[in-house]
């Protein structure tokens, strides 16, 4: 670097630039906070779906599959498996998840395994509503296809 | 070694040694998971190995960035540590409380780990990576406060190096930022934004601050170059750093539910995270070059620039492959998201901790000028066996990452292969990862064996 640039001027940059950039942040924050409402239709959180989450939560599912592409990649991802199972019929698809859940693990040798988590029909029906509710949120339209 | 309070780093590298070795151990089961899913089924499903491993590289990262502190602040500040024998029981506390939590995870399922420590008080287990159970937080928060207490009040009675400020500064913004583990509100698209503001703003934002720190103590140790001139370019390093890294955390927001300006936000902003690690490159590199002294210690300056040519290809190149929107659109989750985590992780923060302990742990043996040659060469066999497996290993997911897109993302709906049938497909790709995989653990053998190969010179121990 020239010598005409200085440590001063370094320090200059630093500081100013990043508080500049950490203002940015928390302002962006504040607008994207107040726009939520809007794309993440809060409105239909019922008390299943809150239990769903927990379950979700403490079942560390995340452990596994992502859910909006977050999470391990082990397991297929979760946000559109409502759509993906069940086409987004609410009935066909607290069908599907109770049987699959309940089949697991699955005797397919070598296959990766899903273990046993002894989940009792209510809740398998509140982490269906977690999912379900997960599904609508405007993610921008992630994934491309439906085999997320 | 200037000051007898800086051996307390001592123990905290061993340990974070150990964990490390920990860590390899559950990857390696994993990687074999990926192959046959048999393996280790049920006594450790995959996830409670994943959360093993990613779990032990977050407290080993921290363990080490603990010990690197304690070693450099004295130093810089010219002063003795403010009180060892906090930083003796902060050791204790935090090795007590990451082991116990380790154990939970292995021995008891997951959801009696959340019911055993009344997770439903105050929830915030089962997110990726934080998946501690709610009191092991609060131990981390208290672990962190006590050290960054008795970091803070010795650099405040010393003297105050833009090394140790900047230091200071990441350690503190690594406390805070981790307060946000605590929030855990039951809309998902809000929890998952502000858990990046732990996840993100640690890994591509204060953490950067500690590696830079630690990078120029070691640079000017062993190069002699003006301190003048490597605090400038320090400054310029974290600047870029932070400007590009803040806003960069948009990259995360593409697809989880918050408004569209992030796609551009996100994407221009974390277009720029690669210069900061391209100028640390340049500055490491320079450094040498410009070097005043040739120091004994060679391995210590082979591990400075190998951290910035690594982090460089791991956060810089591996996170530009996918970061712009329209990219992210189709590799999001997938393997490469992996290859990223991996190489960057590895590059960035790993391999700092080893620098450091490069350069600090024969100083603390007695061994001012380094390890005797022989224990160097060990070494640097471990360093290029660790280096060049990471780099397989990243190769190998890139590969698995790029036909899971072509398979199972770009095709419409009704053509695209599904998940499970698509991993099928990359079997080879695990079996390559999982060669390389081992190689690294050889690696991490080699480096361990260098500790003990040659024999404490008596007269050195004087010093």
């Amino acid at each position: 670097m020239a010598e005409k640039f200085t440590k001063g001027m370094a320090r200059n940059i630093y500081y100013g630039g990043s508080f500049f950039v950490l203002l940015l942040l928390f302002g962006l924050t504040l607008d994207t906070v107040r726009q939520l409402p809007k794309r993440d239709h809060r409105e239909n959180i019922t008390a299943a779906v809150a239990h769903g989450k927990a379950l979700w939560e403490n079942n560390d599912c995340i452990g596994c599959h992502t859910i909006m592409g977050e999470g391990a990649y082990y397991a297929p991802e979760l946000a559109n498996v409502f759509n993906r199972r069940a086409g987004g019929n609410k009935k066909a698809f607290k069908a599907f998840l109770n049987a699959w859940i309940n089949a697991q693990p699955l005797d397919v040798p070598k296959r990766r395994k899903m273990p046993q988590f002894n989940l009792t029909d209510k809740e398998i029906n509140d982490l269906a509503e977690f999912l379900i509710w997960t599904s609508k949120i405007d993610d921008n339209n992630w994934p491309p296809n439906i085999q997320g | 070694m200037k000051f007898n309070s800086q051996l307390v780093a001592k123990p905290y590298f061993i340990f974070a040694l150990i964990l490390f070795a920990g860590q390899i151990i559950f990857g390696l089961l994993m990687g074999m998971q990926y192959i046959n899913g048999d393996i280790g089924f049920p006594y450790i499903p995959f996830n409670v190995a994943r959360m093993v491993h990613t779990n032990l590289l977050i407290v080993w990262l921290l363990f080490g960035f603990m010990g690197a502190s304690y070693f450099l602040v004295p130093e810089e500040a010219n002063t003795e540590l403010y009180s060892p024998l906090l930083a003796k029981i902060t050791f204790w506390v935090f090795a007590a409380a990451g082991v116990a939590v380790i154990a939970g995870y292995l021995l008891v399922p997951y959801a009696e780990l959340a019911k055993i420590t009344h997770n439903d008080i105050l929830p915030t287990m089962g997110r990726e990576f934080l998946e501690q159970p709610t009191i092991g937080k609060i131990g981390i928060v208290i672990v962190c406060l006590s050290f960054v207490f008795n970091i803070g009040m010795t650099i405040l009675k010393g003297r105050k190096t833009v090394i140790n400020m900047i230091l200071l500064t990441g350690l503190v913004g690594l406390a805070v930022f981790f307060l946000f583990s605590f929030y855990n509100p039951i809309n998902l698209t809000l929890d998952k934004y502000f858990w990046w503001f732990v996840v993100h703003l640690w890994v591509e934002g204060v953490w950067e601050l500690i590696l830079g720190a630690l990078l120029a103590f070691v640079l000017i140790k062993v190069t002699g170059v003006d301190r003048e001139h490597i605090e400038k370019w320090l400054y310029v390093i974290i600047a870029m750093a932070l400007i590009s890294g803040l806003v960069g955390m948009g990259h995360h927001f593409f697809w989880i539910g918050p408004p569209n300006y992030w796609l551009w936000l996100g994407s221009a902003f974390s277009a720029l995270e690669p210069v900061p690690f391209f100028m640390m490159l340049l500055f490491a590199f320079k450094m040498v070059n410009e070097r005043r002294r040739d120091h004994a210690n060679k391995i210590a300056v082979t591990w400075a620039k190998g951290t910035a040519v690594m982090a460089f290809l791991g956060a810089g190149v591996w996170g530009f492959l996918h970061t712009l929107a329209p990219v992210n659109y189709y590799t999001h989750g997938t393997q490469l998201t992996a290859a990223h985590g991996h190489l960057a992780f590895f590059g960035a923060y790993a391999m700092i901790v080893m620098c450091v302990i490069s350069y600090a742990m024969p100083i603390m043996r007695g061994r001012p000028q380094g390890n005797c040659i022989k224990a160097q060469k060990v070494e640097r066999l471990g360093f290029w066996l660790m280096c060049i497996g990471m780099i397989g290993i990243t190769l190998a997911l890139t590969a698995a990452g790029a036909w899971q897109v072509i398979f199972q993302r770009i095709p419409e709906s009704a053509k695209a292969l599904n998940y499970m049938a698509t991993q099928d497909k990359l079997v080879g790709f695990y079996w390559a990862r999982l060669m390389f995989g081992f190689m690294f653990a050889v690696g991490l053998i080699s480096y361990f064996v260098s500790f003990f190969v040659g024999k404490r010179p008596a007269k050195q121990w004087q010093n």
